[in-house]
């Protein structure tokens, strides 16, 4: 655009709806839509996705899990869909529970994360997590595998309604200093351009979904 | 040396450098297969495309309005924004932050800004540990090697060359699995986040709606920055701001398609405070550096002013023929390819980076590739012409006066046509030496013979025989 002059004046920010959403990927109209594609993302991503159903179910799955990978200890926060499933895990799994001022090292050392979100999104895969949601920035981030718990509802179509959702949510009373959208476990192309997951962050990304 | 003659060197060498040239071949056309699937998924990605340009040139054009904006809110949750007129000032700010900090080690996730400024040598050379924390970075930085390319920094590297690097400079065993050499990064990186007094990170949007600062990454590393270390700095260059937090609903799936062809990057993190009450962990202290560096000289320029837009993708060199040709070091500047030709001139100086924007073929696949719609190979024809217009090359202006004599008399045109298969016999006498008039041309390259009619004579002939 050469040629154009500096607009002057306050910016402005019209509440209305941005302009772009019809140009992105679409996820579908319903919720039945919505799953089936973030189940075909979590594929593509490499993020397991479980239909767990009822939180008995997920702890159940969590203590496969475990099993699997010879847990010793999993991290949590206060929320109580998370502790409900916490009550449920096997007792040789110590769990620690994030609150301020935790021991960094201790949750380096813990196997897995347990965490709630603000939403699930179904055109990306994503999860949404907030400090406010998820127990802090260190907790879904720091230890192997993150363990992420979601109830069907929260599931949203795309990135401009988990974006509607968080300024609803968060609009007035102000954000959680810390908002990210994951998308699938953490990963690098850095050496010859071939995919390696568990580059910093989690090696694994599993979504348990509680009906 | 000038950096034009450093470009003629490193590029020369680099297009002789046959394996290595198809290495990054065969990596770029990779990445081109997942981006145009990524593409198609959009319903329409050429709207898409006009919609992004439309964000950052209301961003771009109302810069300061956002920026204080951004400033006011940001402030109020407990930041701190610096405006860094130049490198020297932001250097000096980040310097007297870690000295007020009674800071000892840092370390970093990715930002083409601190490259921009020298960040690394002015925080060693007063004595910080600093430590790149991108898996990239960190192999260029123990190779103490500019990043290749501004997304992918080590692009250019085998698998043994990483192996045998970490070998020596880790102690690790060899191998050639690029799954255990990640391993070997990450299990030495880990210390590091845990240690770091201070986090220092680039952004890639600067949110002026909700005074938040985002930053998109693949592998966690840019999380650990900012969530462990007490101290959370991010240098971040000015045209970085769109007006709402929404517009990322665009921007960040239209990021990973062009730069990586991914529908979304792993981690897309949005920052607006240091920990908050109730918080239970993050950074007591966080600042934002604005880094203007010359951006406002662009800025000015309303015809150039659109390069400003570039989210940093990396799309353009992606799809470059001389990027692909002469590799991302020949360059010499902060940031390579088509994008970087358009903007180093602005930064750096016009005359000794103009060489840059000679560097193309002008075939407009890197305008046709950027997701924000930079006219970027027109930019570089503005270069040239600028940089002739502000200082006249005064053997090209002699040799255009005369082309222009010669075209204006018909018959010293034909005189010269009839009078070139002559001259051309001369040549072998002269080709290989320094008197050579075509000496540039034939180097490497075979000069075609003039024919022994000229268009001119055939038109007759024909025109005779047609009537």
């Amino acid at each position: 655009m050469p040629g154009h002059g500096p607009k002057r004046g306050a910016p402005e920010h019209p509440a209305s709806k941005p302009g772009f959403r019809q140009w992105l990927p679409q996820a579908g109209a319903s919720a039945d839509e919505w799953l089936a594609s973030f189940k075909r993302q979590s594929t593509i991503l490499k993020t397991e996705f479980v239909e767990a159903g009822t939180p008995a179910h997920a702890a159940a799955h969590i203590a496969k899990l475990a099993r699997e990978g010879g847990w010793r200890s999993i991290a949590t926060h206060a929320n109580p869909l998370t502790a409900e499933i916490v009550g449920m895990l096997p007792a040789a799994i110590d769990t620690m529970h994030l609150t301020a001022d935790y021991d960094k090292d201790a949750l380096e050392r813990c196997d897995a994360g347990l965490t709630g979100c603000e939403c699930l999104v179904a055109q990306t895969g994503s999860v949404c997590v907030t400090t406010h949601s998820s127990g802090g920035r260190a907790l879904s981030v720091l230890p192997p595998h993150h363990l992420v718990i979601a109830r069907r509802g929260q599931m949203l179509p795309d990135l401009t309604a988990a974006y509607d959702l968080l300024a609803e949510r968060y609009g007035a009373a102000g954000y959680p200093s810390f908002i990210s959208f994951i998308t699938g476990p953490s990963r690098t192309g850095d050496i010859e351009r071939i995919l390696v997951l568990g580059a910093h962050g989690p090696k694994r990304l599993t979504i348990l979904l509680i009906d | 040396m000038l950096t034009k003659q450093l470009f003629d060197r490193d590029s020369e060498a680099a297009a002789h450098d046959i394996p290595r040239r198809a290495f990054i071949r065969a990596a770029l056309h990779g990445y081109e297969r997942k981006r145009d699937e990524n593409k198609a998924a959009f319903t329409d990605w050429e709207s898409a495309r006009t919609a992004a340009a439309e964000i950052k040139y209301d961003g771009v054009n109302r810069m300061g309005a956002y920026l204080e904006q951004f400033e006011e809110r940001f402030t109020a949750r407990g930041g701190k924004v610096f405006w860094a007129s130049n490198g020297k000032e932001a250097r000096e700010y980040i310097l007297s932050l870690a000295a007020a900090g009674g800071v000892r080690s840092i370390v970093k996730s990715k930002a083409m800004t601190s490259e921009e400024i020298h960040l690394n040598d002015a925080l060693e050379g007063a004595g910080y540990k600093v430590v790149e924390s991108d898996l990239g970075e960190f192999i260029q930085q123990l190779r103490h090697e500019p990043p290749y390319h501004f997304v992918f920094p080590c692009m250019h590297l085998k698998r043994e060359e990483i192996s045998a690097l970490f070998e020596r400079e880790l102690g690790s065993a060899k191998t050639d699995d690029p799954e255990e050499l990640t391993a070997i990064a990450r299990r030495f990186l880990r210390r590091q986040y845990i240690e770091a007094d201070m986090g220092i990170s680039g952004a890639n949007f600067i949110v002026a709606e909700t005074g938040m600062i985002s930053i998109t990454e693949n592998e966690g590393n840019a999380r650990l920055t900012t969530a462990l270390p007490r101290i959370h700095v991010a240098v971040v260059g000015i045209e970085k701001v769109v007006p709402r937090l929404a517009d990322l609903a665009l921007l960040l799936p239209m990021l990973a398609t062009a730069g990586a062809g991914q529908s979304l990057t792993c981690y897309n993190s949005m920052y607006g405070g240091p920990r908050q009450p109730g918080e239970i962990d993050g950074p007591d202290e966080f600042h934002v550096v604005l880094l203007d560096n010359h951006r406002t000289r662009l800025l000015a320029d309303p015809e150039q002013r659109d390069a400003l837009h570039c989210i940093r993708c990396g799309a353009c060199l992606n799809v470059c023929p001389i990027f692909k040709n002469i590799g991302g070091h020949a360059y010499g500047s902060t940031y390579q390819g088509p994008i970087g030709s358009v903007i180093t001139p602005h930064f750096r100086g016009l005359q000794e980076w103009k060489h840059l924007s000679g560097a193309s073929s002008l075939c407009g696949a890197c305008t046709e590739a950027c997701p924000v719609k930079i006219d970027i190979h027109h930019h570089l024809l503005h270069n040239r012409r600028n940089a002739a217009e502000q200082k006249p090359v005064w053997w090209e202006l002699w040799l255009w006066r005369l082309f222009a004599f010669a075209m204006r008399r018909p018959w010293l045109y034909k005189l010269g046509a009839r009078l070139a298969p002559f001259g051309q016999k001369f040549h072998p006498a002269l080709e290989g030496t320094i008197l050579d008039p075509l000496g540039a041309w034939t180097e490497s390259r075979e000069f075609p013979e003039a024919a022994p009619r000229t268009f001119h004579d055939l038109w007759r002939e024909r025109k005779g025989a047609q009537p």
